[in-house]
């Protein structure tokens, strides 16, 4: 029967000393569907689920499991009533195989008898088309195997109801799609199963009914039979938005960046950046493609001058001039000293692009505080800096003198992004700039991009959401193992296309990303 | 329901789960009024638990008890003197760890770069005391004691920057060296031989003493080494906070990823850093040697390095707070002396009561941050 309920969450309230995560949100989940949790970042989605979990206790309501009310003081309690999650990041021991993983925390009697639990994981892939070496340790695995392994972890637990946080956040669209075949597989055989995320045609293509959240509030739950991409937006949001990104094509682009050959390794000799080469050029956007860790950071931070390469040219053709400069293996104050006007917003926004204990304006001026020959910081231009920030990209903040770090992660991105355009970059370099971020605020980033794209900045875009890269970019490149895969033109490419290209290079290792 | 007889559940034989008796949740920003209030508070619940172990322990009445010991610190004008001396000496110290510590470098080894400062004082004062005119001999009294403190400081900074080695284990194990070296010296200069110590240095012709200041016909011996800390923690603070190396110190201290990705030279920082944090433990060591003790032992610095620490963090590296904080360790360290020796009560037993009034002060920190909620009563279902 599809009515019966497998969970009910009622009037339940989290709150983190003044913010509130939850607040008297309701949930049914209802035994043998699948449920969307929909909500932008910072709506509650995971706070509500890690109630389910064990992981955090509610401040006020009820859950009840088949009817009956029940505590949930940590995971072990959630185990026993047939709840698994399956986290954002994994939580898996590396040097452990697949099994090892599987079994371990458990309490059986006696000793752990490998075979026996070898053979039920085993059956347990079998029985729903799982693909999984039992035998293989973790971190031989890619990030898809790692999620299978989580997966048949909380089923071998005899998990009914399985919640998924973000499931296919680090997955391409090929994973994605044998992932969700799973998924459906397991609903016909009568477990419940919750996912969270915030991608609408996932919600719209796998699940049965949505659970909307917004600010923490239950918003409303729906059929998914009976709604829309843009009902649920506007759900999401709390207002209309319009999901179009406005793509210009480039003015006469002339090569701005020419990276030629480029090669580097990490600290245990393994190669990063394999023979990598491409020229980025002035008003465009040259997407980068990839599963994370293919060599994006890397890349980035070798034209930043923060990472030594083995060889090869990183060339930088002066627009005043016309003049070459190579910046390979320069620090990045030497390579502001010629002149070379270069932004970067790096993927760790509060570890390396910003300082989070220190305000707004000290964040601000870390760019620009040399200038002058006095000792002491003058701290008047870069706040005039800062409130021009917040007001132009409606940073919502207390004040200027409130550290970056207590602020939302959009409004953090915001101080980053703005102060980083303010110094009107040739060359601008972002990875992930919409990570973590509210739909607003994306595509607020997105058009600021397209204003630096007109002003006839170069600019590389590092992405993980193919339908933006494909609907933002004119080129995408993508890198798979730190080896380029394609160039193909944004305009006439398809997310599939793209998707094959970054699973590649694992086919000749004989690797089973693409099945 | 029967959920909400959850309280009586004990009795009724049927194992349920409850609630967990208390969690603990973080707190929002706390406004600073509310931040003082919960310090003072902790004080003062530190001085009636004290005053109840003093009471079960000693069976002393404890008010008398701490009336002798703010008699201790403050009881005579030349207490008092003598505890501002204290107090500009541990917070000269507290000064001179505060930059390294702003920048996450653990110097915790002030105690030598102290000592080491005082050695190369003391070493000029006896090798040249004759031979320089005296203004001289005390310029170069203090260029050398900045100078030995600032090489003291530096060596684990040059092996952390090139090889990134860990700065506690080596600032720690330099104040060993330096303990050492003062010991040798001191056998060297030994007065009179055989004696074991240097004695006062120049007794006779006060060559290298730092002068007193004197108004009215009296001298006021430890006014200098009060005005010059003085004035160093507000030259120190605006540094800190308002020059551009003070603003690097916290980028490298906040993070080192961001201040590499803005070009900032990491190295150069660290060691330049370092050599202003062992330069004013060297100034320490010229204070206590060129102007109050007039000789160098190996218990010269008598611990301030580490007490140092403690004034730092209290006063969340903040200068000028560091004088409240030096000030209240120096109250409390006297004022211990001080029932210690009237009512004839162990030592150990002035370190009780120290330990707990720190235990709370540090404690209260935890309940600004944080916030304990205790199981509530059931409620009736809605």
């Amino acid at each position: 029967m599809g009515e019966h309920i497998a969970i009910e969450m009622k009037g339940i309230t989290k709150r983190f000393g003044s913010i509130v995560a939850n607040e008297d949100v309701d949930l049914q989940v209802r035994r043998g569907e699948i449920l969307a949790i929909l909500g932008e970042n910072g709506s509650g989605k995971t706070t509500l689920m890690n109630m389910l979990s064990g992981i955090y206790f509610p401040d006020e309501g009820q859950i009840f499991i088949e009817g009956k009310e029940v505590v949930i003081r940590s995971p072990k309690d959630a185990f026993d009533q047939k709840i698994g999650m399956i986290h954002q990041h994994f939580k898996l021991v590396d040097v452990f195989t697949a099994t090892e993983n599987i079994i371990l925390g458990m309490k059986d009697e006696g000793k752990y008898n490998l075979k026996d639990a070898a053979a039920k994981v085993q059956a347990i892939c079998d029985h729903y088309g799982f693909v999984i070496a039992p035998q293989k340790k973790i971190y031989e695995m890619s990030v898809s195997e790692k999620q299978t392994v989580e997966i048949v972890k909380v089923l071998f637990r005899g998990a009914d109801i399985l919640i998924l946080d973000e499931p296919t956040a680090v997955l391409t669209p090929q994973e994605t799609e044998k992932l969700f075949s799973v998924l459906r597989k397991m609903r016909d055989d009568g477990k419940s199963i919750v996912i969270i995320t915030h991608k609408l045609h996932e919600v719209l293509a796998l699940t049965d009914r949505v659970t909307v959240l917004r600010k923490g509030k239950f918003i409303a739950t729906v059929n998914t039979k009976e709604t829309s991409e843009s009902e649920l937006t506007e759900m999401m949001v709390g207002k209309k938005v319009s999901l179009n990104i406005d793509r210009a094509d480039p003015v006469d682009p002339t090569d701005r960046l020419i990276v030629k050959n480029i090669n580097c390794h990490n600290i245990e000799g393994r190669k990063i950046l394999d023979d990598i080469s491409f020229t980025v050029r002035s008003g465009e956007i040259l997407g980068i493609a990839g599963i994370a860790g293919s060599g994006q950071r890397e890349l980035l931070e070798s034209i930043a001058g923060l990472q030594k390469l083995d060889s090869g040219e990183i060339i930088y053709i002066n627009p005043a001039t016309d003049a070459p400069e190579n910046l390979r293996n320069k620090t990045p104050m030497q390579i502001r000293n010629l002149g070379v006007r270069l932004s970067f917003v790096p993927e760790d926004r509060l570890g390396m692009g910003l300082v989070g204990n220190m305000d707004i304006i000290d964040n601000v001026m870390l760019r620009s505080y040399r200038s002058g020959r006095s000792v002491f910081l003058e701290r008047k231009a870069p706040a005039s800096l800062a409130d021009k920030i917040i007001s132009d990209l409606e940073v919502v903040t207390p004040g200027p003198t409130t550290a970056v770090r207590k602020l939302s992660g959009g409004n953090v991105q915001k101080v980053l992004v703005g102060r980083e355009i303010s110094s009107a970059p040739k060359v601008l370099m972002v990875a992930y700039p919409v990570r973590g971020l509210d739909i607003n605020s994306s595509y607020m980033i997105y058009n600021l991009l397209n204003e630096q794209k007109k002003n006839g900045t170069a600019i590389i875009f590092v992405g993980e959401d193919l339908d933006v890269l494909v609907e933002l970019c004119d080129r995408i490149m993508v890198i798979n193992s730190g080896r380029i895969t394609g160039i193909v033109d944004g305009r006439e490419a398809v997310k599939e296309e793209i998707g094959l290209l970054m699973t590649k290079s694992d086919d000749a290792k004989g690797g089973n990303a693409n099945g | 329901m029967a959920d909400n007889n959850a309280v009586l559940t004990e009795n009724s034989g049927e194992k349920k789960v409850r609630e967990p008796l208390f969690h603990i949740t973080k707190k929002a920003s706390v406004p600073w009024q509310q931040a003082w209030a919960v310090r003072i508070g902790s004080v003062v619940v530190a001085l009636i638990v004290c005053a109840l172990i003093t009471m079960f322990l000693t069976h002393i009445d404890p008010i008398k008890v701490y009336a002798t010991m703010l008699n201790g610190a403050f009881g005579t004008s030349r207490r008092i003197w003598s505890l501002l001396q204290g107090v500009a000496m541990l917070l000269c110290v507290s000064l001179a760890v505060t930059p390294a510590f702003k920048m996450r470098f653990w110097n915790i080894g002030a105690e030598g770069q102290v000592l080491i400062g005082g050695l190369a004082t003391a070493a000029c004062m006896i090798l040249l005391g004759d031979k320089l005119p005296n203004a001289l001999l005390i310029l170069v009294m203090l260029v050398s004691a900045l100078a030995a403190g600032a090489v003291w400081g530096l060596l684990p900074a040059v092996f952390k920057a090139k090889w990134n080695t860990n700065e506690t284990l080596f600032t720690l194990m330099m104040n060993y060296v330096a303990t050492q070296l003062v010991a040798y010296f001191v056998t060297v200069w030994e007065v009179p031989k055989g004696s074991g110590k240097i004695g006062i240095i120049n007794q006779a012709t006060r060559a290298g003493w730092v002068p007193v200041i004197s108004f009215g016909g009296k001298n006021y011996d430890y006014l200098l080494n009060i005005i010059v800390v003085f004035a160093l923690t507000f030259v120190l603070y605006a540094y800190l906070k308002y020059s551009k190396h003070g603003y690097e110190i916290a980028v490298v201290g906040e993070s080192e990823n961001t201040a590499r990705y803005i070009g900032i030279n990491v190295k150069k920082v660290i060691l330049r850093t370092m050599i202003l944090s062992g330069g004013i433990c060297g100034l320490a060591g010229f204070l206590l040697v060129g102007s109050t003790n007039h000789t160098v032992t190996t218990t010269i610095a008598g611990g301030r390095g580490f007490t140092a620490i403690m004034v730092s963090w209290l006063a969340k590296f903040n200068p000028i707070f560091m004088i409240l904080t030096s000030a209240l360790l120096v109250i409390l360290e006297k004022g211990a002396g001080e029932i210690a020796t009237i009512y004839g009560l162990n030592k150990s037993f002035s370190d009780i009561l120290t330990g707990v009034i720190l235990f709370f002060i540090i404690g209260s920190e935890f309940f600004i941050n944080y916030s304990v909620h205790f199981r509530k009563a059931h409620k009736e279902g809605k």
